[in-house]
């Protein structure tokens, strides 16, 4: 099958902070690299954003980059829309570098940033309108389609209104709008349903779906696990820069071993007592997590907790906490980092 | 985009300095003989090249510090199907077509407050737009560099700094000539571009007062132009690409 998107040992490394928009979130974010090395001063300050990331989006997709804030989704995003240049490595976007050949890869795009950047001194309709003169749809073809799409979004009876006094969902339903006005094949959208009510946030997905009906591709990135199971029809796990995982929602929640994760936490957790859980039936791997702690990954979840109670009890060890979860993405990043989603 | 009250609020922001400037020193100084009555004359061109650059400057640098650093509505064109340049260029042109209205808005201002006695000769229409052309094309092209260079925490140092001394050394009060008694003064102010458009517009507008020799100023307003277009362009593209 066309492959939409397309990008190759892609590497991205920052000399000085990222910019915002490039997504930095928290401390959990790209990893700096070792400075004892015989490095000079100046890669101190050097953070890798993206470490060797091959994609393949095949046409027609919704694909769904998921990960932690800071992990690389939006610095993703931001070269293969052109607003980042590559350290190493190359991206392309319906057949074009999108670095060599910016202007055609340009025309095959529409990007939904992760900060509104709407024009404030525009209404909703004039910045569809200006959007698509930008492209060079004809006057009456972008009236039309500026009203269905403010129709489509539910956003008709303001559209004279100025943008600036939108809240934050109107704002972001309007960037919606704008990247849909000149029908482009490959849609960017990062982070889309940040902020949004559940209802608007049902509303998105029916129109990122309808979009993907007329053959459009759709990246998306999230840290929503709801959003990335039910919605994209093929993920990326993306973490530190690179990724961990890829496949269809189901295939990746089918390769955690077992489904379920126990996650315990004992006063203290001996090694012996963690192999002696492994022989449990329907236990296929169990790893410690701190001091203290185990995550089991077995095909059963709260009919294994007597025997693990028993087990300890066996050793004098009291179990003081226990998180079952079912088979989820989440788990699968788990699995792969040793970390929850949202830590 | 400007609405109404924006763009009326601009236009006092732009006039209101000049327009005070020529009462003061053309209408209410010379009026009580402080400064002689050629003076009016001598100080149009000035008024007029201060007027060009400082909206000009205002109209590209200021859009850009808050597009790039807090609106980022300049994010959707940078993604417009063309090279990113042309949005730069863009905002040169709107600039431009700023700064020739401000430039030509005041003669007619200059003509009511300081009737009788201002003597405006332009012998050579072509030679006057050319040279309006050129400062305009000066004050855009530099808000283009001040704007990709300057974060939006220094826009008040950027005014003090290089603003105030461009205009105080830029023979906008008074005719390069009259520097003569201060020869490394007089020396230095030719590396301030603004010397070259007031006494571009001196040359042009009132040619009986000592100007520079226009081939010099044609000469050294192109190479401003060319030089802070290249370097504008080469700040913004880095400002626009992380």
């Amino acid at each position: 099958m066309e492959s939409a998107i397309r990008t190759n040992n892609l590497r991205k490394v920052y000399n000085s902070p990222p910019p915002s928009a490039a997504g930095r979130g928290d401390g959990s974010g790209p990893k700096a690299p070792n400075v004892n090395d015989k490095q000079s001063k100046e890669s101190k300050s050097q953070i890798t954003a993206l470490d060797g990331i091959n994609l393949e989006v095949v046409a027609g997709q919704i694909f769904g980059l998921l990960g932690p804030n800071g992990a690389g989704k939006s610095t993703a995003v931001g070269i293969l829309t052109t607003r980042v240049r590559p350290t190493s490595g190359a991206a392309w976007v319906g057949g074009h570098n999108v670095w060599q050949d910016q202007t055609a890869a340009k025309r095959k795009i529409g990007v939904v940033a992760q900060r509104p950047n709407l024009d404030f001194s525009l209404t909703a309709r004039e910045i569809l309108l200006f959007h698509g003169a930008y492209f060079g749809i004809s006057s009456r073809e972008r009236s039309d389609r500026a009203a269905a799409l403010l129709d489509r979004f539910k956003l008709t009876d303001r559209a004279g209104q100025l943008v600036r006094g939108f809240s934050g969902g109107m704002m972001q339903r309007v960037s919606i709008a704008r990247a849909m006005m000149h029908d482009p094949q490959v849609l960017f959208l990062d982070e889309p349903s940040v902020g949004l009510d559940p209802q608007t946030r049902l509303l998105l997905w029916e129109i990122i779906r309808e979009y993907n009906q007329k053959g459009r591709t759709i990246l998306l990135t999230t840290h929503n696990m709801e959003e990335a199971d039910t919605l994209c029809q093929h993920l990326a796990i993306i973490d530190h820069g690179r990724i961990i995982a890829s496949g269809t929602p189901s295939e990746l929640k089918a390769s955690i071993p077992g489904g379920f994760v126990l996650r315990l936490r004992f006063a203290h957790a001996p090694g012996e007592l963690l192999q002696r859980f492994t022989a449990l039936s329907g236990v296929t791997e169990v790893r410690a997590s701190g001091e203290t702690g185990a995550d089991v990954y077995s095909d059963r979840g709260g009919s294994l907790i007597p025997e693990i109670v028993t087990t300890a009890a066996g050793f004098g060890v009291e179990l003081s906490d226990v998180h079952i979860s079912e088979p989820s993405l989440e788990n699968l990043f788990l699995h792969h980092t040793g970390r929850s989603l949202r830590e | 985009m400007l609405r109404g009250a924006t763009s009326f609020l601009l236009l006092l922001q732009t006039f209101l300095q000049p327009l005070l400037f020529v009462f003061i020193f053309g209408r209410v100084m010379t009026g009580n003989g402080l400064l002689p009555a050629a003076y009016k004359s001598l100080l149009l061109p000035g008024i007029m090249a201060i007027s060009m650059v400082f909206t000009g400057m205002w109209a590209v640098a200021m859009p850009l510090i808050a597009e790039f650093q807090f609106t980022r509505e300049i994010e959707d064109r940078l993604l417009a199907p063309i090279d990113i340049s042309w949005v730069a260029i863009e905002k040169v042109v709107a600039g431009l077509i700023q700064a020739l209205v401000a430039g030509l808005t005041v003669i007619p201002l200059a003509w009511i407050i300081l009737r009788p006695g201002l003597e405006i000769h332009i012998n050579n229409l072509p030679l006057f737009a050319g040279m309006l052309f050129l400062v305009a094309s000066f004050s855009a092209c530099g808000g283009l560099a001040l704007g990709c260079t300057v974060d939006q925490q220094h826009i008040g140092l950027m005014f003090s700094m290089v603003m105030t001394p461009m205009i105080f050394f830029g023979c906008t009060y008074y005719p390069w000539s009259s520097l003569a008694k201060f020869p490394i003064l007089q020396k230095i102010v030719l590396i301030n571009p603004l010397a070259y458009a007031s006494e571009g517009l001196r040359a042009t507008l009132v040619p009986q007062f000592p100007h520079l020799s226009l081939p010099l100023i044609l000469v050294a307003l192109s190479f401003f132009d060319v030089l802070l277009l290249v370097l504008g362009l080469r700040q913004f593209r880095k400002k626009a690409v992380s």
